[in-house]
């Protein structure tokens, strides 16, 4: 139910008034569902699950009495569907259709918990009931995302009754713009998009540049492969961003802003454009916001699948409408950048940080975090790990203790073996680092970076030769083409990496990478080149030997590169089921007779690897 | 003069900074971006139509080729990169004998791979048709493409 608002809130008061009323109404004894319809949800058939609540409600006369609160993402993706259920706390994953007549009788009418929906603490056994009890939560500190589980993410009112816009007021009528600014830079907030600039310095630049035309842009072209971090937060909590940004635009002295989003987040994109028309219609954005005088509109353009615009310049280039070729940052992007006049562009996660800052102060907001970085950070936590999904942790906390105490370990009792952050950018830390405290700097001088928030875990079956070639042909396919070093550079490398892949590599390869690597870094034009022999530097600085094993040995200890690895049926492990022999494409493999081993044909194999996949007993083996 | 084309334009009142957006609304109307609209593009907005070939041709997401019935996203991100998604792509390729950023002979289905699709916790992760599917291996390859009879 959208409240009828017959006039913009044009006031404080106004807005005090809408939140209080909106508070009473939420504040009444009504159970709660809240069931996660993020994007990571959905392969999970969240939708069809809404569905059958919806039904499921209606058909018992509840929908008047029961708040079916639709959510984005509320974290732990690996065991979707999530629904949590208020009042209690009681938190159930993997939720199926099937299961919701039984939720609406017993959990919701009588507050019965059903136990075979509870979750289950992997180091225990135990079964946890609440939701703030659940391992994977008790160490993070979710300050942005936390929001995500109160909302419905296409309502303002829900936003509006957990304290949102408040701190547009308080900006707006209590503030300076030098004052929001002195905050900002006081809170210590840096950019979350990857390199963690000062973001109150870049605010300053901004509003000190002449020109009386400026725009605040919303960088939501999370390119990183294996980041989702911005997208949950987009499509989860979009107002909290477009709060900011307005903060933002008053500060600098903005009165048009952009919100770039990525073209393959629909779902984000989708609850961005509902979001701006709700604060339009509510007078968050227009004319005299709140009564303060301050002008401001929002419009959002799509990208069109390109990784290099999530380059300040380049995503300025695509938002005029042309191909996204980053340009020299002689003169930075504060001064001159959107039809060349001062522009700030921030990340999703940067402006989602601005009002908790207003609202708690910087003193408070500092007190969280590190030296160099503080407040807390959103990751995506993926890869070989149990816990898959978004994590927010504060600044300082252990590489151990999230993929352990948060992530619950690495999948099927495997042995970790890396952790990649900061995407193409980044690079693959080794377990000698797993103390590292994460924060800017420190993942900078292991040789990685934060990135926008991927942390992708790899164990003893990934290759970390690969690794590094297919970051290398992501970027060779992502260059934009306009600068010499990049362009030919990454493809250069990537064919070495061919070879050594192939299994026709030697020594003098690697010797030439890491020149190359040098070259690139000091002569590309913008990040992308720069950055990109990230992945090479680091997986050469921490896993020589796989290099040595593939260069010396012909060798791919973990499996991968297909020139490399043969597949083998063990005999002693095979009851001669004939699974793989149905799969197999190639025909290679020959059924023997029931209770007997089956027999490979090497010569026919394709190294697909489908018989590894189906055989249950593990009688595959590669060497 | 299409006038589907002209009310997509008009959408965004001609607006040269919504070129992107504009083209993907015809892309969604026509699944590809035909060679007659984008001259029209050219034509109405006053841009030369190097440039609208430009950024046609830049942008990953647009096509200037008729596509599938079904477009298949197969995510190369890296999530789904270490959890085999190279090889769900591989079969994907050998069951429909088509390779990445082909249509089917029969028109039905094209082959894409897209690099992160915010879903990297369920990787490998497929898309077809705007429908997600997690958790893919190659054994299910078959399964899911007999879904789409």
């Amino acid at each position: 139910m959208t409240t009828k608002l017959l006039n913009k809130l044009s006031s404080r008061q106004d807005l005090e008034a809408l939140r209080k009323e909106l508070v009473r109404k939420r504040k009444t004894d009504k159970p709660t569902i809240s069931l996660c319809n993020g994007t990571a949800c959905r392969p999970y058939g969240c939708l069809q699950l809404t569905e059958a609540f919806k039904q499921g409600l209606e058909v018992r006369g509840l929908t008047a009495k029961v708040e079916l609160r639709v959510t984005g993402c509320h974290g732990l993706c690996e065991k979707g569907p999530i629904v949590v259920i208020q009042p209690g706390d009681i938190f159930y994953q993997q939720v199926k259709s099937d299961d919701v007549p039984e939720i609406l009788s017993e959990t919701v009418a009588k507050g019965n918990v059903i136990d075979r929906l509870l979750h289950t603490d992997p180091a225990t056994g135990r079964k946890v009931v609440h939701r703030n009890e659940v391992p994977f939560y008790l160490k993070q500190q979710r300050n942005i995302l936390g929001n995500n589980v109160e909302i419905n993410f296409n309502k303002i009112e829900d936003y509006i009754s957990i304290g949102g816009y408040a701190a547009l007021a308080r900006a707006l009528l209590e503030m300076t713009p030098e004052k929001i600014i002195e905050e900002i830079k006081s809170s210590g907030l840096r950019g979350r998009g990857g390199a963690g600039f000062p973001t109150g310095a870049k605010w300053e630049s901004c509003r000190h540049a002449p020109g009386d035309i400026k725009y605040v842009i919303v960088n939501a072209d999370e390119g990183d492969p294996g980041a989702y971090a911005n997208e949950g937060l987009l499509s989860g909590n979009p107002h909290s961003v477009l709060e900011g940004l307005i903060i933002g635009a008053f500060a600098v002295g903005a009165n048009q802003g952009y919100v770039y989003v990525r073209n393959e987040y629909p779902l984000a994109l989708a609850n961005m454009v509902t979001a701006i028309d709700q604060a339009e219609r509510f007078g968050f954005l227009g004319d005299n916001i709140l009564g303060s005088g301050f002008n401001f509109n929002v419009r959002i353009n799509r990208g069109g699948g390109a990784f290099v615009c999530g380059e300040s310049t380049a995503l300025m280039a695509s938002l005029e409408g042309k191909v996204g070729e980053p340009r020299a940052k002689y003169v930075h992007t504060v001064e001159k950048g959107l039809w060349n006049r001062p522009s700030d562009l921030n990340n999703v996660e940067t402006w989602a940080n601005v009002p908790l800052i207003i609202n708690k102060g910087a003193d408070s907001y500092r007190t969280l975090g590190t030296d160099g970085s503080k407040g807390t950070k959103i990751f995506s936590l993926v890869g070989k790990i149990n816990n898959t999904g978004l994590v927010e942790v504060p600044m300082g906390i252990t590489l151990r203790e999230i993929i352990y105490d948060i992530g619950g370990g690495i999948r099927d009792g495997k042995k970790f073996k890396a952790i990649q952050t900061g995407g193409p950018s980044g690079g693959c830390l080794p377990e000698s680092l797993l103390d590292l405290p994460v924060d800017f700097d420190e993942l900078s001088k292991a040789g990685s970076m934060m990135g926008s928030g991927g942390m992708i875990v790899m164990d003893e079956t990934t290759c970390m030769v690969d690794i590094a070639r297919y970051f290398l042909s992501f970027l060779e396919e992502e260059s934009c083409g306009k600068c010499l070093p990049c362009r030919e550079g990454i493809k250069r490398m990537r064919q070495v990496f061919d070879e050594i892949t192939a299994g026709r590599g030697s020594e003098k390869d690697l010797e030439f990478l890491e020149q190359l690597s040098l070259t690139l870094v000091d002569s590309s034009l913008c990040g992308l080149g720069q950055t990109a022999p990230n992945p090479v530097l680091t997986t050469l600085r921490y896993f020589k030997d796989e290099y040595e094993a593939h260069i010396k040995e012909k060798r791919c200890p973990a499996g991968v590169c297909k020139a490399l690895t043969h597949y083998y049926v063990i005999e002693e492990k095979c009851p001669g089921c004939g699974i793989c022999v149905r799969e197999c494409p190639q025909e290679a493999i020959t059924f023997m007779g029931k209770k007997k081993p089956v027999m490979m044909d090497e010569s026919k194999c394709i190294k697909c690897g489908i018989c590894c996949d189906v055989c249950k007993m593990g009688a595959i083996g590669k060497r | 003069m299409n006038e589907k084309v002209t009310a997509i334009i008009n959408k965004y009142s001609s607006d040269r900074g919504q070129l992107v957006s504009i083209l993907q609304d015809i892309q969604a109307e026509y699944r590809y971006l035909p060679k007659d609209a984008l001259l029209q593009v050219s034509e109405t907005m006053g841009i030369p139509a190097s440039r609208v070939y430009d950024v046609a041709t830049f942008f990953k997401a647009f096509s200037l080729k008729p596509r599938g019935k079904y477009v298949i996203d197969v995510c190369l991100g890296t999530a789904c990169h270490v959890r085999g998604g190279n090889r769900v792509l591989e079969t994907m390729e050998r069951c429909l004998a088509i390779e990445r950023g082909q249509t089917t002979k029969d028109g039905k289905f094209t082959l894409e791979t897209v690099n992160c699709m915010g879903c990297c916790a369920v990787g490998p992760a497929v898309k077809i048709d705007g429908d997600y599917y997690g958790h893919m291996s190659t054994d299910k390859v078959d399964g899911l493409l007999a879904k789409f009879e």
